[in-house]
């Protein structure tokens, strides 16, 4: 068998592994969410934070508990890094500068993980456990909250009649963020990453407390190697969406991800969540179907990208890579041009941005294809949560697009899009576009932040975009030739981070408790059918369109100059 | 005023509260769950996967080594690799790529010149390797720059020098390779692939045997 077809095979197990898993786990997760009981390892958590996980939060409340924990995280994980020097159990490693402190704080707070340093010499164990691998945890269950939270606006009262007398109470109430944050990390987080920790470690990855050790070589001389918990915190960097942690070559170094099987494997994590929660979607606003509309959508993307990376790859246009004979550099052996090319697809889809292997030099086109795929919002299936709350908020817009075309008020799933929904989600669409524009062109006008190029021309502009785009939608891969730790770089891509990860949550918690406050209306024969296969078009639609053309000029600039001069 | 900053303050205090019997769950509880499972059922591979050679560690199967003589299999190149500049008291190897673009001059240039390399270091009196017989993965830097393995391809045109400097035959050191030649997983995972590593620790057994 060629590498092509081989290729297609690994795509295909991957779609029937994911068919299988996201029915379970989406219906699981939606009684997670919806369920009355506490478990007693949960009551102790809620006594030990002080906080009642029996109250029902309006936005504001849901938003501030948010907002406060991930401030909480923020400076939480600046101090860990900034006192590392001090820490036991840190290998003697020293303190991290403030720069890449906040860079790094931000980054891991926001879902990003951003790896502005390089792992093996800058982390200890206490910061990568303690910290790094806290937030990893953390930050994805934040984000499955949140996209929680919007289900359950469009979903009231359907799963909650708290009634008197059958009459369902419409408060604008989205559940309780405490609650919502241990249950995801308690009952979903945690037990899978545990699971999948142990098959990578079955496979090779490393998982110990040691120091750093030196080890003799084949030829003589010897060879220093980090210790540490890798398996552990690659298990959920893959699962939360995440992408950061131990070493700077990511999930290319054989100690994250040390077989063909580990490499499938790590991306069926990473996209498990966000494909399940469209099962979870479906079950809490009492329609499969429409769960199965978000989800063709979110496939139809996906496998539209990885067709065109695998065939841009395999193609390998480009100088260097004619002359070599194929796209081979920054990837692996193990993994060859087919199973890169899916990883490469699935990080930049989801908020992932762990790598197999290095999006730098890939094909200029391919190099497109993987800055394309953050800038249509990651939704496709998105990170955790916010993948989901980002298609929805572009269901919106469909759904207003076409109420437009037909001269209808706009509706989806019984609730109204009126005008202050319709305002909200055109808030969020234009935050992260706004960040990656106005950064970028600031960059480039300023003298110094080109000298951490590595590349120049075409692709030394794709650099810088590349990271703040990477930075604006919380993803945190890289066209890694940019030398990124400098003062500027750690400042405005930390900034971009924070600005990208919690503006457009606010406007998603304020559509959510604008929609859970609304009387839903009864659907009639002129109402938009959205659980069709239309609707599944015109969401494709839309969301090519909008994000596509708001990008548009910036890419000809970069990826597409390069790829169609090659 | 005063209420809203004591709100703002209590606010912040469950959120560390809750930060801090997380980061116990997650932090602590978990990975030690997961090392004490992980080095009670997969001991080498938890620690690293090493490697002896006559009674000695030579190395990880999972970690590409850089530095071997014409005698053995060649690696990858491995042009992003990198040494540590922070914690200078130890001496670690930085994990990475080149990074540089398909149509970097650099690489361009880096790729001509390992090409010539393997092909006149690989030719030998009675075998003439073309250049267009070179594989991609022999004139190119992986992903870690710690890549363990190579194609067979990049293995069998390295055959006939191999042979040649260990007195061996053609035959004996293609049996060699075909022996370490890993398929797909499954038969569609991945590429196939050969560890340097384990070849050169099994061909310098066979020279001492021979």
């Amino acid at each position: 068998m060629g590498p092509v077809p081989a290729g297609v095979l690994q795509l295909l197990a991957l779609i029937a592994a994911l068919a299988l898993a996201h029915v379970p786990l989406g219906t699981y997760m939606a009684k997670v969410y919806s369920s009355d009981k506490h478990w007693r390892v949960e009551k102790w958590i809620y006594k030990g934070i002080g906080v009642d996980p029996n109250t029902e939060m309006r936005w504001p409340a849901y938003l501030r508990g948010v907002l406060a924990f991930s401030a909480a995280g923020v400076l939480f994980l600046y101090l860990l890094q900034r006192l590392q020097g001090v820490l036991p159990g840190s290998l003697g490693f020293r303190a991290i500068d403030p720069d890449q402190a906040f860079n790094t704080a931000a980054s891991f707070v926001t879902n990003t993980n951003w790896q502005s340093y390089y792992g093996e010499q800058a982390m200890g164990h206490v910061v990568q456990t303690a910290g790094l691998a806290v937030q990893n945890f953390v930050s994805a269950a934040v984000g499955i909250a949140v996209a929680v939270a919007l289900v359950r606006g469009f979903a009231l009262p359907h799963s909650r009649l708290r009634s008197s007398g059958g009459t369902p109470i419409r408060t604008g109430e989205l559940g309780n963020f405490w609650a919502d944050l241990v249950r995801g990390t308690v009952r979903i987080l945690v037990p899978l990453a545990a699971v999948a920790a142990v098959v990578l470690v079955a496979g090779g990855a490393i998982q110990n407390f040691s120091g750093i050790h030196e080890v003799g070589q084949f030829m003589g001389g010897s060879q220093q190697w980090n210790g540490g918990a890798v398996a552990s915190q690659e298990a959920i960097k893959e699962l939360g969406t995440n992408g950061g942690g131990y070493f700077n070559a990511n999930s290319a170094h054989p100690f994250e991800n040390p077989t063909p099987f580990t490499n499938l494997f790590e991306i069926f994590l990473l996209l498990v969540i966000p494909v399940a929660l469209t099962r979870t979607f479906g079950v809490m606003v009492g329609s499969i179907r429409q769960g199965y509309a978000i989800l063709a959508t979110m496939a139809t993307i996906w496998v539209g990208f990885v067709a065109l990376m695998m065939w841009t790859e395999f193609a390998h246009h480009g100088p260097a890579l004619q002359l070599a004979g194929g796209a081979m550099e920054g990837k692996e052996v193990r993994f060859g041009v087919g199973s890169s090319s899916i990883f490469a697809v699935s990080t930049t889809l989801t908020s992932t941005g762990a790598v197999d292997s290095f999006h730098s030099s890939f094909t200029g086109l391919g190099g497109g294809i993987t800055m394309l795929g953050m800038m249509l919002g990651e939704i496709a299936p998105g990170g955790t949560g916010s993948g989901l709350y980002g298609m929805l908020i572009m269901a919106v817009i469909a759904v207003f697009i076409a109420g437009l075309m037909v001269g209808r008020t706009p509706e989806y799933l019984g609730k109204k899009i009126g005008t202050r929904e319709i305002k909200l989600a055109a808030c969020y669409i234009l935050i992260t576009p706004a960040l990656v524009l106005v950064f970028t062109a600031v960059a480039m006008a300023l003298p110094t932040p080109a000298h951490s190029m590595t590349n120049s021309g075409a692709h030394g502009f794709s650099e810088i975009l590349y990271a703040y785009t990477s930075a604006s939608n919380n993803n945190g891969s890289a066209f890694a030739g940019l030398n990124a730790d400098t003062q500027w770089f750690n400042s405005t891509l930390g900034l971009a981070m924070v600005l990208g990860r919690f503006l457009p949550m606010v406007f998603v918690l304020a559509l959510a408790g604008s929609l859970a406050g609304q009387k839903p209306v009864p659907v009639t024969a002129g109402t938009l059918r959205t659980e069709k296969p239309l609707f599944t078009g015109l969401l494709v639609g839309a969301i090519l369109i909008i994000t596509g053309l708001t990008y548009f000029p910036a890419l000809a600039l970069g990826p597409l100059a390069e790829g169609l001069a090659s | 005023m005063n209420n809203s900053v004591t709100n703002t303050a209590r606010l912040l205090g469950a959120g560390l509260r809750a930060l801090l019997v997380l980061t116990l769950v997650t932090g602590v509880i978990y990975p030690l769950a997961v090392t004490g499972i992980a080095q009670a059922l997969f001991n080498g591979k938890a620690n690293g996967s090493e490697i002896t050679a006559d009674g000695k560690v030579v190395g990880s199967s999972l970690i590409g080594q850089q530095g071997y003589s014409l005698a053995y299999f060649q690696p990858r190149p491995a042009d992003g690799l990198g040494e540590n500049s922070v914690n200078t008291q130890y001496k670690l190897i930085l994990s990475g790529a080149t990074n540089r673009s398909a149509d970097n001059a650099e690489l361009v240039t880096r790729v001509k010149e390992a090409k010539a390399k393997v092909v006149a270091e690989n030719s030998t009196a009675d075998y003439r390797l073309k250049p267009s017989d070179v594989p991609a993965d022999a004139v190119t830097s992986s992903g870690s720059g710690l890549d363990p393995d190579i194609s067979p391809q990049y293995a069998e045109i390295q055959v006939h020098r191999v042979a040649e400097k260990n007195g061996l035959s053609v035959t004996q050191v293609e049996k060699l390779v075909d022996d370490h030649t890993q398929g797909r997983t499954l038969g569609f995972m991945g590429e196939p692939r050969v560890n340097v590593l384990e070849l050169n620790i099994a061909l310098k057994d066979l020279v001492a045997k021979h």
